[in-house]
């Protein structure tokens, strides 16, 4: 198995044993050589104890998604060594702790099985429990530095980097690396077949995760009032957040902080939160993730009828219920799309990386206020917890935030009466004052009927006239969501139709597809409601395979409510068992359906 | 129904606050509770409270969930912004609220319903922060607009209109509060204007949560012989302990206050409550003592009323968490993040 820069690594540990700042040294390392990775990191929801994984996959490609192959496996894990070991690929390496015997009947004749005494070499060179079991880990990077012939300089310079303030730390740990390193390189024939070498395609590029990309979008965004929940895997999103604004949110002149992060009682008043703040006209947000939605749903009709912005990122887990709280799903399509009672909807920001959860944080901000209701970004575990290497983000100096439909003192005053709900312009949008301004804009906001004036009222004409007004509404959101990604030839008759995490693998397939002369289209929805773009991209093409990770096809069952889109023409491609999208599922799925159309 | 507009009487010799506004300029709606409800003579002593403390309707914001409490918002200052929220949520708006602009005054008008069942964990979560907020609990010990269900108020053995009475162990707001550590802890009477406006002025001014609890009967549900929220029972065990009367800043202390029986409280905009102790021993300074003084006269029937506690020394939500005093809805956007520039520094640290 020769191969250079297109390796997928494993490595099996136990959660808490502080493997993830080994993992990240190893897999920055291989990046700081201008190689692309794609982290995936597969935690269980404890503390410390229970397995955990990372995997690296090293694609020269630059490729997005996880592979569904392992080449190597750093199995430091013997409650699940058995495990690991079946999964590696035929011909792939296997590297195990040997200070410990593993019994005989565990090995595979198609592997090849290194055996490193790590803990023995960690515990004569290390003093201390802690300190020699986190060496240990560090000693594999070592290893795996020279079996794939990682540049050592490269180690040693994060090494510095990280440790720059504690510098002791930075000799012990590179004793470590050359620890593995050197055992490796004296009892192994070093590189192995399948190698890495330096390129040239990761300068422009970092590697981030969405969560701190999100919350890094939010700072820029100009949001003050941060009011959440904990929920994995949301949490670090406000983490992030607040470790932006506690460097940049100090006033100048009275030191005092110009953001207010409220960690909520529950879901329910992390939404009432934002929505209070949202009406005295300060951009609030909260992430939270399905049960949090589900929480926030009668708060969230409440912000539809009475017209106010509001910034919710869910970052989906594994559902129904509490689910798998560390595996991801798109599951929450439908549930944030239509949450609450009556007729309500909302609007969904479909990032498919972190750079998009950098963007669209910004988008978020301004589409509520433009159109004044909740506006939800459904990022997912996959994008939100795991490292990504995308393009540097931007941020233009030039950005006019839209601040939407809001008048001033001096508007209200020369105004002989203000009416909160009047649709004057006719794009179903009103105009909305804020409370400490003027007294003749004052109104009484509410979520029980009312009139386009914004009095109460039972009456029926009066009523529809306001929930139909918000149909207008709708199609101006149309209008301005964020548009899809396409890529079209008119040659190719059929196409496929994901959003979000699901992003990568698809681009991913449709270059496997090609590769068996399989050509498609693609459209990757950024937003909901749908643009026209993704209406007639569906008009364009006799079958689209539409690609998402939840049981149920909620995706498809959106197209089909909102684009009217003929269901015969929506074939499903569903991914719902928690881990990441892999191109081979897409391929083999869509390659079985492409057969049956064929044949019919 | 509170789209009637209510016809504006002034007449030319009526009196004038500081700002030139009469008292007709903080009425509302046109009530829609029942005649009698005590909850409207609530919402006359707020229009006095206001009116007297000279506020700009635009800087008062009104909150509210839903209940015939709730509805009462509508009802004072229809030239202030009002937020009708929904069931027992008023707590968490108000906060949001005000995190976003710290200079508007906040009234939350609640009831039993909305802040001791649905709502008790947002009621209980504003009082842990110390949110800068006048939180008034029209507490009638029933659920109106859903026809006469006990509330968690309701006090054991008190009767319903049809049914058995109630068994289960009331909620007392003013001890909840007194637990929880709230700063300004008020109980009145709907009936009782003298001592209800001063009250919700002080509560206005506090800087930090200010709880006052009104009884304040419903007519229709809970009026009748063996309530123990009825007007005729609570005139009847209506138990004064400290009176409090509002002092407008610049004004001297002119009433005569018997040695010991008085105490002043100075609050941030130079105005002074002065507690009037009626009953001598009761410290309003104590959690411990007024705890302990309230069980023992709830204990024997009473209801005990007055500014039952005080404690000035803890800092409001912003203050405790060292934020800017410009509300943050006011500061410029485009202060609020530090350029591309700064932007390529930042993602250094990702490569």
């Amino acid at each position: 198995m020769a191969s250079v820069n297109d390796v997928v690594i494993k490595i099996g540990t136990v959660n808490g044993t502080g493997s993830a700042s080994a993992n990240g040294l190893l897999m920055k390392s291989i990046f700081r050589m201008g190689i692309p990775v794609v982290g995936k990191n597969y935690f269980p929801s404890n503390i410390q104890g229970l397995p955990t994984w990372y995997e690296i996959r090293v694609t020269s490609d630059g490729y997005q998604a996880r592979s569904n192959r392992v080449d190597l496996m750093v199995a430091m894990n013997a409650q699940t060594y058995a495990r690991d070991l079946a999964e590696l690929e035929p011909g792939g390496w296997l590297v195990y702790d040997s200070t410990w015997p593993r019994s005989k009947l565990l090995d595979r004749d198609d592997v090849t099985v290194l055996g490193i005494p790590l803990s023995k070499m960690c515990n004569e060179n290390f003093d201390g429990a802690r300190a020699r079991i986190l060496m240990k880990n560090i000693a594999y990077v070592g290893a795996v530095a020279a079996l794939l012939d990682i540049d050592l300089t490269t180690i040693t310079t994060l090494l510095e980097e990280t440790f720059a303030s504690k510098p002791h730390l930075i000799d012990s740990n590179m004793k470590a690396i050359r620890l593995g390193y050197d055992y490796a390189t004296e009892n192994f024939v070093c590189p192995l077949p399948m190698k890495v070498e330096p390129m040239d395609r990761t300068k422009g590029h970092i590697i981030v995760d969405g969560n701190t990309a999100a919350g890094l979008g939010c700072m820029y965004a100009g949001a003050t009032v941060g009011a959440w929940y904990p929920i994995t895997p949301s949490t670090s999103l406000m983490d992030a957040f607040r470790s932006f604004c506690s460097k940049y949110r100090v006033d100048e002149e009275s030191g005092k902080r110009t953001y207010c992060i409220i960690q909520a009682e529950d879901e329910l008043a992390a939404i009432g939160m934002v929505l209070g703040a949202s009406w005295n006209g300060a951009r609030s947000f909260t992430p939270t993730s399905g049960p949090g939605i589900s929480l926030m749903s009668e708060f969230l009709g409440y912000a539809y009828y009475a017209e106010l912005p509001a910034v919710v990122f869910n970052v989906q887990r594994t559902g129904p219920s509490t689910g798998m709280p560390t595996r991801t799903q798109q599951a929450d399509i439908l549930s944030c799309a239509y949450a609450s009672h009556g007729d309500t909807k909302h609007v969904l920001l479909f990032p498919c990386d972190p750079a998009e959860c950098f963007t669209m944080a910004q988008d978020a901000f301004d589409l509520p206020e433009r159109l004044q209701t909740p506006v939800m970004v459904l990022s997912d575990l996959d994008i939100g917890m795991n490292d990504w290497m995308v393009p540097d983000f931007e941020y233009d100096d030039g950005r006019v935030p839209d601040r939407g439909k809001v008048l001033s003192a001096d508007d209200v005053e020369n105004m002989e009466k203000f009416y909160r709900y009047l649709d004057v312009d006719g794009d179903g949008i009103p105009y909305r004052t804020l409370p400490g301004q003027h007294p003749k804009g004052s109104f009484f906001t509410r979520g029980s009927g009312h009139t386009k004036y914004g009095g109460y009222t039972e009456d029926s004409d009066e009523y529809q006239d306001v929930v139909d007004r918000l149909l207008l509404k709708w199609e101006t959101a149309r209008s301005i969501v964020p548009e899809p990604e396409i890529q079209y030839s008119k040659f190719n008759k059929a196409g496929i139709l994901s959003v979000g995490s699901s992003d990568g693998a698809c681009k991913e397939a449709l270059d496997w597809l090609n590769a068996q002369n399989i050509a498609m289209n693609y459209c990757c929805a950024k937003a909901f409601p749908f643009s026209d773009s993704v209406r007639e991209f569906i008009e364009q093409h006799d079958v689209i395979y539409v690609v998402e990770q939840n049981r149920d096809a909620q995706l498809r069952t959106l197209l089909m409510l909102d684009c009217d889109a003929d269901p015969k023409k929506l074939v499903s491609v569903l991914h719902y068992n928690g881990m990441s999208l892999n191109a081979e599922f897409v391929v083999k799925r869509v390659l079985e359906e492409h057969s049956k159309g064929q044949a019919a | 129904m509170t789209y009637i507009a209510k016809p504006k009487i002034s007449h030319p010799g009526m009196p004038r606050n500081s700002l030139g506004l009469t008292v007709r300029d903080y009425e509302g709606a046109v009530s829609t509770l029942c005649a009698g409800c005590g909850h409207d003579s609530v919402t006359a002593a707020i229009i006095q409270a206001v009116f007297q403390l000279n506020i700009e309707p635009h800087m008062l914001a009104k909150m509210s969930g839903i209940g015939c409490s709730s509805k009462t918002p509508a009802y004072f200052v229809s030239q202030s912004h009002g937020f009708n929220s929904v069931h027992g949520r008023m707590p968490s708006v108000t906060t949001g609220a005000n995190a976003a602009n710290r200079k508007l005054t906040y009234i939350g008008v609640s009831g039993d319903g909305d802040s001791l069942s649905i709502g008790a964990g947002q009621f209980v979560h504003a009082i842990r922060r110390n949110l800068n907020m006048c939180y008034i609990i029209e507490n009638n010990g029933v659920y109106g607009l859903t026809k006469g269900q006990f509330s968690a108020s309701a006090d054991i053995g008190t009767k319903p209109k049809k049914g058995l009475p109630n068994q289960q162990e009331p909620i007392d707001p003013v001890s909840t509060a007194i637990a929880l550590g709230a700063t300004y802890i008020a109980r009145s009477f709907s009936g009782d204007k003298d001592q209800l406006i001063p009250l919700i002025q002080g509560a206005l001014l506090h800087d930090g949560f200010a709880l006052v609890d009104v009884i304040s009967p419903c007519v229709t549900f809970n009026d009748h012989e063996g309530s123990t929220k009825s007007y005729a029972h609570t005139r009847e065990f209506y138990h004064h302990v400290v009176e409090a009367d509002y002092i407008p800043p610049a004004e001297e202390i002119k009433a005569q206050y018997d040695e010991g029986s008085a105490m002043s409280i100075e609050l941030h905009d130079g105005s002074k409550i002065v507690l009037r102790k009626i009953e001598s021993e009761y410290d309003p300074t104590s959690r411990a003592a007024a705890f302990k003084y309230l069980r023992e006269r709830f204990n024997a029937g009473e209801i005990t009323t007055g500014l039952l506690y005080f404690d000035d020394s803890r800092k409001e939500m912003h203050d405790l968490m060292g934020n800017i005093e410009t509300p943050l809805s006011e500061y410029p956007l485009d202060k609020l993040q530090p350029g591309n520039a700064e932007l390529k520094k930042i993602l250094s640290r990702y490569r």
